[in-house]
């Protein structure tokens, strides 16, 4: 019997939320979160400030460079910059033309492209998406899913072959939530599939997946990024981006029940 | 060094610098500042390692050194707040008022928090290299960052009800 392990300091809920915690803290940490309500309800306030921190001038990412921003490399070439000038001149050009896009960064950056998903507008369509699928499905009370939980390992086997990546379903059952079924759904970038679960109230969430990023779908080097609270949509959800790999938790359910059974996923799914 | 490089961090130089100084004309000279001196000074960035990160201590340098300058930073909020306040009533955008209230808060914060807190938030700097780019151990990045929580959290949780009575919901 192993000892338990220590409580979490205040620097590794920190960590968590900032997706900084080494992976041998994470289920230890992510207990406590989920054991104590006022824990749990910290770190959700954190993510919250988080979200809302990477929304305020967001819209800056994607705007045109300002002229006298790019002028400023012109200005200061010296050495090797010259070499660069006429490609500075190109880009301006492109840029007034408001040619942007995140595809093109990302080629320039293929290493980062994990982080550069994090703002991309696929992930956005993806979160938003995930909420319009599930305020179409849970109300539905005949045809919620196409294939039952009855047929679980069915259900599994053809969504991972939609889907290209071998899936599981997560077991909320800890939460008192247990699987409906699934469906296939279509997405901007290719097949998404939808998990329904249902708690003894009939309340339902749901998770929902697809890959995001195919360059870099199954990469386990990719970076991923921490829960992000999304509340846009008609339902609010909590999401995540795992090796190229969007998932989203949705419900009309309160922000740090939500948080626990992302977190129960997470640690299923990955 | 590749020019493309450095240009394909402008964006995120300028989000950052927006939400530091709470202002947009002192974010875009913030932000041509650290490019000109960054090109000036390429030599001093070395091959390989995250120029990202760089671009940021350069940036923080210069920031640090207006400060100094200026004592009084405050003094540029409110002309960028009406210039918000002018916008959002032109096109009264569903975040808009949250976000207002976000940066004034923000600014509230002493600046070594705020500039902590949105390296990390902002730019997924790890702490250590937010501990690099700021010049501080990252026991110091630790406590200044929840402070920062904490204290933006008790001036949202202040700024929202009695600050606002005209947005109050009818139900």
């Amino acid at each position: 019997m192993n000892r338990p392990a220590p409580p979490p300091t205040d620097d590794e809920l920190h960590a968590w939320v900032d997706g900084q915690l080494p992976p041998d803290r994470r289920d230890a940490v992510e207990e406590a979160i989920a054991r104590d309500p006022a824990v749990a309800a910290r770190v959700a306030a954190w993510h919250a400030q988080r979200d809302a921190l990477r929304r305020l001038h967001g819209e800056l990412l994607d705007a045109p460079i300002p002229a006298p921003l790019m002028g400023a490399l012109d200005r200061s070439q010296g050495g090797s910059w010259m070499r660069w000038g006429g490609l500075a001149a190109g880009l301006l050009v492109a840029f007034a033309a408001g040619w942007i896009g995140n595809a093109q960064w990302a080629q320039w950056s293929a290493p980062r492209a994990g982080a550069q998903l994090a703002r991309a507008p696929a992930l956005r369509e993806f979160v938003h998406d995930a909420s319009v699928a599930h305020a179409v499905y849970a109300p539905e009370k005949r045809h919620p899913v196409e294939v039952t939980a009855s047929e679980q390992q069915h259900l599994v086997q053809w969504l991972s072959r939609r889907l290209d990546r071998p899936l599981k379903v997560p077991d909320l059952s800890s939460q008192g939530y247990t699987l409906v079924g699934g469906r296939l759904l279509p997405g901007e970038t290719g097949a998404r599939a939808q998990f329904m679960f249902e708690d003894a109230a009939g309340e339902r969430v749901t998770l929902y997946v697809g890959t995001l990023d195919a360059r870099i779908a199954g990469n386990p080097t990719a970076s991923e990024t921490a829960f992000r609270f999304a509340s846009e949509g008609p339902v609010p959800s909590f999401y995540w981006v795992d090796q190229g790999f969007g998932y989203a938790i949705a419900g009309k359910l309160p922000r740090d029940l939500l948080l626990k059974l992302a977190t129960l996923a997470y640690r299923d799914l990955s | 060094m590749d020019a493309r490089l450095l240009v394909e961090h402008i964006p995120s130089l300028r989000r950052y610098a927006r939400a530091l100084t709470g202002n947009a004309w002192a974010a875009d000279d913030l932000v041509q500042d650290t490019l000109e001196r960054a090109c000036g000074k390429w030599r001093l960035w070395v091959v390989g390692s995250d120029l990202r990160a760089w671009l940021f201590t350069v940036m923080h340098n210069i920031f640090a050194s207006q400060v100094r300058r200026t004592p009084p930073p405050h003094a540029v909020v409110p002309l960028d707040d009406v210039a918000h306040e002018v916008q959002g009533l032109a096109d009264p955008g569903r975040d808009q008022g949250t976000g207002l209230d976000l940066q004034r808060c923000l600014m509230q914060l002493p600046e070594e928090q705020r500039a902590v807190l949105l390296l990390v938030t902002l730019e997924d700097l790890s702490y250590a290299e937010v501990a690099r780019v700021l010049g501080v151990p990252v026991g110091t990045v630790m406590s200044r960052l929840s402070r920062a929580r904490v204290r933006l959290q008790e001036l949202m949780d202040g700024a929202s009800a009695p600050a606002r009575p005209g947005l109050r919901r009818l139900k």
